[in-house]
């Protein structure tokens, strides 16, 4: 199909017009109003950096990028050897690994809101419960500071994405042909050293995948945030997703919660970039 | 692997298994236990037991309307998706020139752009053309899916051949024609990847239907935010909602795991 041929822009049209009006206009818009006094329908006048100057003062908003940094650091390792672990153990043929790949993943499917009420009720009621019948201090009291909503988080989402991680290990995992582990295990290679020289090396393009996958929706996160602590108490739990949401619609700070959504926007695309950059580079070098 | 290592490797797996399940049991077995029966013991099972909880709960989440809600939002917006991103790549994959390039590149570089950077812009503007419903959402989620389907898409056309489209030409067909008629019946198998890709991701969603749809208009997340608000503390009748609202989910689940699970690893890995 040719440039100028009216069938080329007839297939694009529904396609680019949707991506215009739902991403790009409202996109560029927001770019501007984060430069104005914008209260969600009309702005008086343009202020420069103020609200930039602003939020690097929130103290909200800082802390929420700290909670949220370290929660991407913890749950991107978490999820990484939690889910290659999961994957090397279905991918060995013993009875009952099919149905296990089926249950691991199973908590995938159901969406963050409903997932975060699922854990409120273990964390809250479950981990008390337990806690009460064989006298264990650190299972009492659930969800009611920041250290227990912290981990609270890190529970729910390794539950949910640990399968999701899994899957896509497998699908690497699989594409090893046997005859080389056969020829190393002829060779004497042990256990370990076939893992780590064989296997691990091979499935470099895997994590890739995975850290991209687990980086950007570990700062992306919000639903589960909103079921599981509402931020609470005291905005300690607040991620910053939620903290750009509750600027606007809580506080209806509109420009505000706009900078801090362009801010947010810049990283979450600089760390999928370079991340994306960084293990080409090292896919290319093993 | 020796027959003793993969008996304990199958001992480990089902700990590990139950270990996974057990929220599952916790919510499913306290939601047929009265308020008495939690607070007595959350570990049990229930004894007596009650189905009160899912009659209240049921009519509480007003669950058929809530239902179809969710069912005519994820059915036409997956459709659309699918007939508009495949046109999109199809017209992008066999036109080799430097504007199609920069058109994809505009596609990938829209999955970058996170949904909070353009949230209170969307709702102004669809609300100023008295467009936040329904049919607002489904526009909506176009925009925001396309971009992966229409990448998913441009993989697998880039295998087909182009003779395929020349020998229909020739034979007089339109373009149109021969799109719908040889090209899209070959796509099917990432016609279903990007199917499921966008059902799970639709069906889910909270924090944008929650900021377009008119309260008539809830879809199951929605109305169980709310219904959770109203009963906090009230866990039985949570509980019960929180299994309804999962059921369409699991069974979906196990009748389509086949197709999920390649779907969601194409969808990653391609």
């Amino acid at each position: 199909m040719k440039n100028k041929s009216l069938s080329f822009w007839l297939f694009l049209t529904p396609t680019l017009v949707a991506l215009a009006l739902v991403v790009f206009i409202p996109v560029l818009e927001g770019l501007f109003y984060s430069f104005t006094d914008w209260d969600g329908l009309r702005f008086t006048k343009v202020v420069g950096f103020q609200n930039y100057i602003t939020l690097f003062q929130d103290k909200a908003f800082i802390n929420a990028f700290w909670f949220t940094v370290g929660f991407v650091i913890v749950t991107v390792i978490l999820l990484n050897v939690i889910g290659l672990g999961l994957a090397l153990l279905v991918t060995q043929k013993f009875k009952g690994s099919n149905f296990l790949r089926t249950v691991f993943f199973m908590p995938n499917m159901i969406g963050g809101l409903i997932l975060g009420f699922i854990w409120q009720f273990i964390f809250t009621q479950g981990f008390q419960a337990l806690g009460d019948a064989l006298h264990v201090s650190w299972l009492q009291n659930w969800l009611t500071n920041e250290t227990t909503g912290f981990w609270g988080l890190v529970i729910v989402t390794v539950w949910q994405m640990s399968g999701y991680i899994m899957i896509i290990y497998i699908a690497y995992l699989q594409n090893i042909p046997n005859e080389i582990i056969e020829a190393a295990k002829i060779d004497g290679a042990s256990a370990w050293q076939r893992f780590t020289k064989i296997t691990f090396p091979m499935i470099a393009p895997a994590f890739t995948v995975c850290m991209f996958l687990t980086l950007s929706n570990g700062f992306k996160i919000y639903d589960q945030n909103l079921s599981l602590t509402n931020g609470g108490p005291y905005n300690s739990t607040q991620m910053l997703a939620m903290d750009i949401v509750n600027t606007a619609y809580n506080s209806g700070n509109f420009a505000l919660s706009e900078a801090k959504a362009i801010i947010f926007f810049i990283i979450v695309a600089a760390i999928s970039l370079v991340q994306v950059a960084y293990n080409k580079k090292r896919e290319e070098d093993l | 692997m020796d027959k003793k290592g993969k008996v304990t490797l199958g001992i480990f797996g089902a700990l590990l298994g139950i270990l996974w399940l057990f929220p599952f049991y916790l919510i499913v077995s306290n939601s047929f236990k009265t308020p008495k029966g939690i607070f007595a013991s959350v570990l049990s099972l229930p004894h007596p037991s009650t189905s009160d909880n899912y009659v209240n709960s049921f009519k509480a989440l007003n669950f058929i309307g809530s239902l179809t809600n969710s069912l005519i939002i994820t059915v036409f917006s997956v459709l659309l998706i699918i007939l508009a991103s495949s046109m999109a790549a199809y017209a992008l994959q066999r036109n080799h020139s430097k504007l199609s390039g920069g058109i994809l590149m505009l596609f990938i570089s829209a999955m970058l752009i996170p949904f909070q950077s353009v949230m209170i812009p969307l709702t102004a503007n669809f609300g100023a053309v008295h467009f936040l419903n329904m049919w607002g959402l489904v526009i909506m989620y176009i925009g925001f899916d396309c971009s992966l389907s229409v990448f998913l898409y441009q993989g697998t056309l880039s295998g087909i051949p182009i003779a395929m489209d020349e020998s229909a030409e020739i034979e007089g067909a339109s373009r149109w024609q021969i799109f719908t008629k040889v090209i899209f019946p070959m796509l099917s198998p990432i016609t279903v990847t990007v199917a499921i890709l966008n059902i799970i991701a639709i069906w889910n969603d909270y924090l944008l239907p929650s900021l377009v749809l008119p309260q008539a208009q809830y879809t199951i997340p929605l109305q169980m935010f709310n219904f959770f608000g109203e009963y906090t503390k009230q866990w039985h009748l949570a509980l019960a909602g929180i299994t309804l609202s999962i059921i369409p989910v699991i069974i979906f689940y196990l009748f389509a795991q086949k197709w999920i699970i390649k779907g969601v690893t194409d969808g990653a890995v391609k």
